[in-house]
């Protein structure tokens, strides 16, 4: 059955493109199956995102004490005994074993009862480095914890949001209350964006501090039904925990970001000693795993990027099919989301790529107009036409 | 006593341990599924009273323009006595109470279709408030009971799995009804949209 799509008729386009996706998806999927579908991707998504910084930690890890002692004997600190060091493989057990007495020998630095001395010049740096990454480390974590308690307060304050009573709208109120008692979840606040963009976002960090706000736009332009979808999304974000999981995955990408950055400090800084070694010819192995290493750090930021944003995706088909469970009337929400999409205008000065996730339409102009029907890889939204063809699989 | 009672002792502790945490587990899911329907149930309950209070209200409004449709009128009247009658029943099970909610909400869209026929009526900004509560309640007492029936559905589904099916056996977790608002006019025809 297809349904008649009121007010779509505008890009007959659409729909014609919908039509070729929903033949993607068996005529017995129902809501459980996407839910469950989504659901495991996006643990797949964090099992790999974790794997990733595991193996950037291992990597870069296994690569910087080598990285180091590669570097003493051109230091300034370097002894004979030092280079002869430099001169084994780094990478043998034999070595490993006959180096504490030498090190000994060669007054090593002592940092917090580690050794660093095979740091070579890179120990001058450590001190500064290690500060510099401890700093980033309490901003890191300080930030997060604010966004935590405060970010809800701060996005709202960022759109201009003005709470609203029952008695401003109560047909909004109503359907709001309807949703939160489908999901068997405390009555959230009620916002409203003065904005004529076609917008709306959920946000709190539990289901008991939860926020759904709508643009007076949005809010003037849908009937009963699509409102109910589009609050139905909303809650959907609230009922998944979806605040506190796009806030551990922002988390994790920062930490791979800056354990990056801070291995290719140590390179480039400790880069000077080894050129004036390789002179003497250094271990070819080791040196493809530094040109390794340096490469997957420079990647490795991207790749964490890309992962966030497929989670992103993600949340928002869960959040869809999480709505559908609670409204049970798909065309509800994709009847909105039609509407949605033939907005130019979506929120554009007052959202940036921080907040973008927590939209029901990605709110960035320049991601839009670009990505909206296309595929990316760095869009924090899947294209309408899938998300529409996703539900309307699950009213034929 | 060799080594070899002391190795068997402690496996067997353990084991008894784990198992114990287990049953625990068990246990402590049930309480929860159970605690979470009782909640479902009172959020059922809570919208069948707003609309017990939101009908008198309706049919005077009603009644001041359409006094002629008093057959109408009166079978609203009756089935609601009715429904808060077995509402306010001790020992009134799920089923009960889906058959008298049912019979009120058929006589409630024989009345909102009524309604449809008089200009006057649709325009009292007081019916329009009322049609909006009536058709909100409607919604969120059709929204209680999935979220409810979806509670006991995974209740009910662990109480008759197995192993928890034991667990439920000994300590009493038993069965719970869906709660059906019988309807058979929606069976025989098409339902009114109010929006």
């Amino acid at each position: 059955m297809h349904a008649a799509a009121p007010g779509g008729s505008r890009t007959p386009n659409l729909d014609e493109r919908v039509r070729e996706r929903i033949k993607a998806y068996p005529g017995t999927i129902t809501f459980h199956d996407l839910i469950r579908k989504n659901k495991r991707d996006s643990a797949l998504l964090i099992v790999l995102m974790i794997a990733l910084g595991v193996a950037i930690g291992a990597i870069i890890g296994g690569v910087v004490l080598p990285v180091g002692m590669g570097t003493i004997d051109a230091a300034s600190a370097a002894t004979s005994d030092y280079a002869k060091l430099a001169d084994r493989d780094p990478m043998s057990d034999e070595f490993a074993d006959s180096t504490d007495d030498i090190v000994d020998r060669a007054k090593p630095t002592r940092v917090l009862g580690a050794d660093v001395s095979v740091l070579g010049d890179a120990a001058v740096y450590l001190p500064s480095l290690l500060l510099g990454a401890g700093v980033a480390l309490v901003i890191g974590a300080g930030g997060a914890i604010w966004s935590y308690f405060q970010g809800a307060n701060a996005i709202l304050r960022m759109v201009h949001a003005q709470e609203i009573t029952p008695e401003l709208d109560q047909e909004l109120f109503n359907v709001v209350d309807e949703m939160r008692i489908a999901a068997g979840l405390p009555m959230p606040k009620v916002y409203l964006i003065p904005e004529s963009a076609l917008n709306a976002f959920a946000t709190g960090r539990n289901p008991e501090n939860g926020v759904v706000a709508i643009t007076t736009g949005l809010r003037a332009k849908l009937n009963r039904d699509e409102l109910q979808g589009v609050i139905a999304h909303e809650m959907a974000h609230i009922r998944h925990f979806d605040i506190r999981f796009s806030l551990l995955m922002a988390t994790m990408v920062g930490l791979i970001v800056m354990a990056c950055d801070f291995f290719l400090r140590i390179t480039l800084y400790g880069g000077a000693g080894r050129r004036g070694r390789d002179s003497k010819g250094g271990s070819g192995a080791q040196i493809i795993l530094v040109v390794v290493a340096i490469l997957l750090s420079i990647i490795a930021p991207i790749l964490a990027r890309f992962i966030q944003m497929a989670y992103s995706r993600q949340r928002e088909y869960l959040a869809d099919a999480g709505a559908v469970e609670l409204t049970r009337n798909p065309e509800g929400l994709a009847s909105a989301l039609r509407k949605l999409s033939h907005d130019e205008e979506p929120l554009v000065d007052l959202a940036n790529r921080g907040t973008a996730h927590m939209f029901i339409m990605n709110p960035l102009r320049k991601m839009r107009k670009s990505h909206q029907s296309v595929k990316s890889m760095f869009s924090s939204h899947p294209p309408v036409e899938e998300r529409i063809a996703r539900l309307m699989a699950l009213a034929r | 006593m060799g080594i070899g009672l002391w190795i068997f002792l402690g496996v067997f502790a353990a084991v008894a341990v784990l198992l114990l945490l287990w049953l625990i587990a068990i246990y402590n899911k049930f309480v929860r599924l159970r605690v979470e329907a009782d909640n479902g149930w009172a959020q059922v309950d809570v919208q069948l009273k707003r609309r017990y209070d939101l009908i008198p209200n309706l049919v005077e409004t009603v009644k001041g323009y359409a006094s002629h449709e008093k057959d109408t009128l009166d079978a609203v009247i009756s089935a609601r006595a009715k429904a808060v009658q077995t509402h306010d029943a001790s020992n009134t099970g799920a089923k009960e109470m889906g058959q008298a909610e049912g019979e009120l909400t058929q006589a409630l869209g024989r009345l909102m279709a009524v309604a449809e026929a008089y200009p006057d009526l649709k325009a009292n900004t007081n019916f329009m408030a009322l049609q909006e509560e009536l058709t909100s309640t409607e919604n969120k007492i059709g929204f209680s009971r999935q979220h409810y029936n979806d509670t006991v559905g995974r209740y009910e589904e662990f109480r008759m799995s197995f192993p928890s099916n034991i667990i439920a056996g000994v300590f009493n977790f038993n069965k719970r009804d869906y709660f059906v608002i019988e309807n058979e006019a929606e069976k025989a025809a098409p339902t009114v949209s109010f929006s």
